[in-house]
Parts: C-alpha cells; structure tokens; sequence
C-alpha cells in the first residue's frame, strides 16, 4: 500500500476512493494521510468518515460529492467545521445528486463529453454548481434534460473481495459504482482481501468488475475497509460510526485519533493488529455461500 | 374528536407516526427505502398490509429480505438474499428514471406547504449555518417515484413558508404546470408527522390537514408549522398503532429503541 500510493497518488490530483458504504477502503485513506499528500480533490459520491478523516489530516483542499454524512448517524463534523466555518480552512466544494455522480464517472469510463439526465428540475442544485447544464433533446420531442460534465479521477482507488496478481478484480454484494470509478480514472489501485490465483477468477467471469488490463496497482490488504464492510468477509463496525462523531466534534480530540491511529501506526498490518483478534472475531459474519453455475465445456 | 392525554398513551411518537406510514403502503408493490425511520416503516408494511413489497434501497439492492434492521441504506444485510443487487446506474436509470418505482419516502430539514423538501442547508448556500447532507438521490426520487410519502417530525423551523434551499421539487403550486411537466411521478401524496397526517389538496397541491394523532389539537398543528395549514372538511383521528404493529416493531424491528424511543 505504501508504494502504492507514493507512486500513484500526486498531490493536486483528483482521487476517488468509492465504495457505497460496502468496500470503502479506509486503508488507502490513512496511508494518504500518512504519507501527507497535499492539494487534493476528493471525489466520492458520498464522503463517509474516510473523507472526515482525510479532510481533517489536511491531504484536500476540494470536495466533489452527492451526499456529505455518516451513514446512519449523523454529520461529518470536520466537513461541515470547514464548510461552515472555514475553520481551520475553506474547503472548496462541487456537489450533485446521486444519479449526477454516478452519471459523471459513466461519462468518465465511456470517453463521452457529457451525460443527460432527467434530474434537478426545479431544484436550486444547478444554480449552485454552473456544470449542471440544462440541454434540450435534438429529436422531434425536445425532451428537456440536464447534462453532468465526465469525471476523470488522476487516480481511482477501489476495494474488492478479490482479484488476481494482475488486478482483475472481482465484488459481490453492493457494487457502488468501483466499475464506473475505475474505468474513469487515469491510474487505478485495487485492493483486495485476497489475491487469489487466476483460475479462480476465470472460473466465475461474471463475477469480475474490474479487468487487469485497467488496473496500475494490486494491494493485498485484509480489513482494508474497516470499519466499512467486505461483504462475507466482516460486517460493518457501526460501533465505530457511531464513536467517530463524538471523535470528530472535538477537533483536538480528532488529532489526537489522527496521531494514534493512522501517523503513529506504520502501516494497515499495524492497525489490524492494534485492534485485536477479538474486534475481528466479533465482525465476521455465518456464512451464505451462492449457488453454482454451470458455465458448460466447449472444447 | 375525542382527546386523550398524552400521558396516557402506551406508545411512542415514533411509533404512530411508523404505523400510520406503513399503512400507506398497502397493496404497493415496491419502494424506495431511505434511512431511519422509513426502514422501519416498510420492514413493518411488509410484515403488515404489504407482504408482496418489494424493499427497493437506492444502494443497488432490489427486494431486500433484511434478517436484521438495516443500520444504513448499504447494510450487509441487505444484499445477503435480495431479489437483485444491481449497479448504482442501474438502479437509478433502469428503475428509477424509467418509472418503475411505485413509491418512495423522503423527509428533510425543511418542508413547505407544497412538499418542497430542503436537505441542503439551513442559511445561505455560500455561508450556512448548518450544512445538511444534500440531495443524495432525493432530488431524482422526487422527479421519478409515482408517489412520494414524506415522514417528518413538526415545528415551525422545519414546516416553514419559505425554504432556504430547494434539493427536491414537490408541487409547484399551479396544478397545470404541475401536469405538464411530463414526469414520472406525482410528487408527494402524503406526509406524516408526530402530531398528523396530511394530503395534498388536488386542485391547489397544497398540503391538507387529513388526520390529527389521538390527543393532538388543532392549535398544537397550527403552532408547529409556519404557515395557516389548509384542513380538510372531514379531519378525523390517526388510527393508533395496534398490539400486532407494536409488537412488531419492539420485538423484531428496533428491539434496542434506537429510532422509535
């Protein structure tokens, strides 16, 4: 992860670490964090506790989003500390609905100038954010729309299950938009539970998102996610959700978990080991395995 | 109309007004689950008055089966036994924007009386003085869902005349419009609150004082909302939660309280 991210990620680049709730991979935040990259617009349709956390280490100075919270709790105190205050800085913000965002990494990952949707009629988004364009269908029925500009990330960092040694990435569960987010960006880092072989990969094609071909860099980093989840692998640690806004009120009380948790650790191995067995233990789910297919022989 | 004290009533706010709004979901087919308390609220229809609902949450997830209460709209749970997991542009254009979504529940910091919803800011945009999350799929869920049920608890700073910014449009006020506009959905149908029901009046879209909950006045509505509300000729009482839709909702929905104490 260290290498992965000293060599891909710039500062001043714009860096999309997705994940819909499920496959947030608070791992790359931290080592963001730790490598003290500066400058940076971070792009996520919804920026969860990693963007808190990162915006508090100091690494952004934008944010492109869709929905600014903590999912199931309540607010993202660094944020909104720095939206509504300015305190300790600015923080320059892009926002759009959701299907906006997902629309820009589409327009992304497919070359395309611009996408139209069928969204923000008669709200007061577009006249915060000039990108939101109005556009009137050229066809005979001249159906208005509004248009999102593509995003193209410098760099796009996704998690998944699981992928082969050379990045082609498997998910189930929650997609998000990884795919989407991927194929938009200039370099991608993908990071897994496990590397697995690739006979595992091509035994179930269906099942991959991401292709090697795509990707820049492959991280083997169990409980990369935490405390967002891996589906079948840990659930969600809502405890810590919930611990992390009364962290994230205090901006000492912040620095203070900054400093113990992501600068005073040299790595994720670090983190998983300071939390204990035991916190594991307690995350992992009973099973549910899928059903198999017959994908049939044609030699 | 017959008003008990609110001392004596054996549940919560919370309670009825998740009772009230599940009730709304009789006989849907499928919904747009958002968090809090519309999880519970169509985990509970579909328990109740909808057993063919399909849970439809804008994560990807299309009828869920969740074994527990959901702690977000992208809980592990909702995936493990779905009908589908679709990707977020699936979701949104497949379903949503091509009108597949019968309903879906929407609140916000701030209503007017035509069902605009603000979930943007409290203050100006440029200098809030509360920054609230933002649209999230609100704004394209108030365009596309044919029907849009909003749960809200009342007060005059959240039922205001004026909204300070406007994330997701309701009614525009001229029913002609309204008409014209060409899309999918209605906009709201139905707003429930801690103290009442509402509607929305036909001819002008604007919200109508439908039911009062039991114990509630008409001067505890009008004092908790910041405009005269429209009321309509036949006002009557909120049918109270039932033993069944408690038990319901204590022993297998939020057994530990979390939303509705």
């Amino acid at each position: 992860m260290r290498d992965a991210v000293a060599d891909l990620v710039r500062d001043g680049d714009t860096v999309a670490i997705e994940g819909f709730t499920h496959l947030i991979c608070f791992a790359a935040g931290h080592e963001i964090i730790r490598q003290r990259k500066c400058d940076l617009t971070l792009a996520r349709m919804t920026p969860d506790v990693i963007y808190d956390q990162m915006v508090a280490g100091g690494v952004a100075s934008k944010l492109i989003f869709s929905w600014l919270g903590n999912p199931g709790v309540g607010s993202l105190h660094s944020i909104r500390r720095r939206i509504e205050d300015g305190d300790p800085a600015p923080l320059e913000i892009e926002e759009y609905s959701h299907f906006g965002m997902v629309c820009r990494y589409v327009a992304g990952a497919s070359n395309l100038p611009f996408f139209p949707i069928r969204s923000y009629y008669e709200s007061d988004i577009p006249k915060v954010n000039p990108l939101i364009v109005p556009m009137t269908s050229p066809y005979e029925d001249g159906t208005e729309v509004y248009v999102v500009p593509p995003l193209r990330p410098d760099v796009s960092i996704v998690h998944a299950q699981r992928a082969d040694a050379a990045g082609d990435a498997q998910i189930w569960g929650l997609l998000g938009c990884q795919k989407e987010a991927a194929f938009a960006a200039d370099r991608v880092i993908v990071v897994v539970e496990e590397v697995v072989d690739e006979s595992v990969i091509r035994k179930d094609p269906n099942r991959t998102v991401i292709p090697g071909a795509i990707v820049d860099a492959v991280v083997e980093e169990p409980f990369a996610c935490h405390p967002s989840f891996a589906q079948g692998y840990y659930d969600r640690d809502n405890t810590f959700y919930l611990a992390w806004d009364r962290i994230a009120r205090d901006p000492g009380t912040l620095d203070a978990w900054l400093d113990e948790w992501v600068h005073g650790l040299a790595s994720h191995g670090e983190y998983v080991e300071k939390w204990g067995d035991a916190h594991w233990d307690a995350l992992r789910p009973g099973a549910a395995l899928s059903g198999e297919v017959d994908y049939g022989r044609y030699a | 109309m017959s008003i008990e004290p609110a001392a004596d009533l054996d549940y919560t706010k919370s309670e009825i007004m998740i009772a009230a709004s599940a009730r709304q979901l009789a006989g849907v087919t499928n919904c747009f689950v958002g968090v809090g308390l519309p999880n519970i609220v169509c985990n509970l229809a579909q328990r109740t008055v909808a057993p063919d609902l399909q849970l439809v949450y804008e994560s990807g997830a299309y009828g869920a089966r969740p074994e527990r209460l959901p702690l977000s709209i992208g809980d592990p749970t909702l995936a493990t036994g779905a009908t589908a997991i679709t990707s977020m542009f699936e979701l949104f254009a497949y379903y949503l924007q091509a009108g597949l979504i019968d309903v879906a529940f929407l609140g916000g910091a701030q209503i007017d009386r035509h069902g605009n919803l603000n979930t943007t800011v409290i203050g100006s945009y440029e200098e809030p003085t509360v920054r609230l999350p933002g649209s999230g799929g609100a704004c394209e869920i108030a365009i596309h869902a044919r029907r849009i049920l909003v749960i809200m608890r009342q007060a005059q700073r959240s039922f205001v005349e004026t909204l300070h910014f406007r994330t997701s449009p309701g009614h525009s006020g001229d029913p002609a419009h309204d008409a014209a506009r060409g899309w999918s959905g209605s906009g709201p149908t139905n707003v429930v609150t801690d103290l009442a029901t509402y509607a929305f009046d036909q001819a002008t879209g604007e919200m109508t004082l439908m039911t009062l909950h039991p114990g509630v006045s008409l001067d505890d509505v009008r004092a908790n909302m910041g405009w005269k509300p429209r009321i309509s000729e036949d006002v009557g009482i909120t049918e109270p939660p039932s033993a069944d839709e408690l038990r319901l909702i204590r022993h297998d929905l939020d057994p530990k309280g979390v939303h509705t104490r």
